[in-house]
């Protein structure tokens, strides 16, 4: 699994490519998350179009981020999710939890006008 | 190496005179207990699944089902030993699939996983495997061996006219029509 980070407009987005699964993907989402924070981002968004599978520890992978980012005093925003992502999470409820959007761009306009 | 036993002879009409849903074996697969190999295990179970006629969208949330099961036996049931097996068997049954995948572990109570929907526990990070192989296949059960634990878990692989493509509570209803018209 490969993740792309860009910056755009003050905001920082991860763009990971493949699986998110045990042992593989999770790790490395939870490493580019704690690298973003480190370098100082507090706007994150997490461009799920590129994603093909995810299993529950990617999941809680997921929400391992939203926690972290949250307790930096940041936030974190899901956007484009393909469909099988967005049924996970429907069927987990967490569709409550996340803040997602239709596109990364989409999500960065929302932390302007926040 | 993992080890991989594929037969062909996708199963024919049961005899009426034949035991009912009498077990015809597809796959055997056996595997170190290493995350890696959870690929090798969804694709050849996909493609077995494929040949016995199951469409891509359940086979996909099968394929889920699988995975998390694999991998609870890689992780809980063999504490991640490289050298205890998981073995992974594909099974036919009238018209289910029947996916057992057994480990070498002490086993657990399935019940004492806290329920992932409540909403104190929607932020924990983990305990949806089980979860999500309950929602993605019919049947799930446990049951301790002379070896370790198994899990046994059935899937019709013909839908009935009432099931929709997707898991239960995953499609919208179309009402966005009269979602806009309450704008």
């Amino acid at each position: 699994m490969k993740i792309d980070v860009r910056n755009e407009r003050g905001a920082t987005i991860l763009a990971p490519k493949g699986k998110i699964n045990i042992g593989v993907g999770d790790v490395a989402l939870r490493e580019a998350v704690h690298e973003a924070l480190e370098a100082g981002a507090r706007k994150l968004v997490i461009d799920l179009g590129g994603v093909t599978t995810i299993d529950s520890s990617g999941v809680g992978e997921l929400v391992s981020a939203h926690k972290t980012v949250e307790n930096a005093g940041g936030a974190l925003k899901l956007a484009n999710l393909p469909s099988k992502v967005a049924d996970i999470l429907q069927i987990t409820q967490l569709v409550t939890v996340f803040e997602v959007h239709d596109s990364a761009s989409e999500a960065v306009d929302s932390f302007e006008s926040a | 190496m993992p080890r991989v036993e594929i037969r062909d002879d996708v199963p024919s009409d049961e005899p009426s005179n034949g035991p009912p849903r009498a077990e015809q074996t597809q796959v055997r697969i056996a595997i170190k207990s290493r995350y890696d190999h959870i690929d090798l295990i969804q694709v050849v179970v996909d493609d077995a699944l494929a040949r016995l006629g199951l469409d891509d969208d359940p086979r996909h949330w099968v394929g889920i089902a699988v995975r998390e099961a694999v991998a609870n036996a890689i992780k809980h049931g063999n504490q991640q030993d490289p050298d205890k097996e998981v073995e992974v068997e594909l099974a036919v049954a009238g018209e289910e699939a029947v996916i057992r995948v057994h480990d070498r572990g002490e086993g657990f109570d399935p019940e004492s996983v806290p329920d992932p929907l409540a909403p104190e526990n929607l932020l924990r990070p983990n305990g949806r495997g089980i979860f999500y192989m309950r929602r993605f296949m019919d049947e799930i059960t446990y049951a301790r061996t002379a070896t370790g634990t198994v899990v046994t878990m059935r899937k019709r692989l013909v839908e009935s006219l009432d099931d929709v493509s997707e898991p239960d509570g995953v499609s919208e209803p179309d009402d966005t029509s009269s979602a806009a018209a309450d704008a």
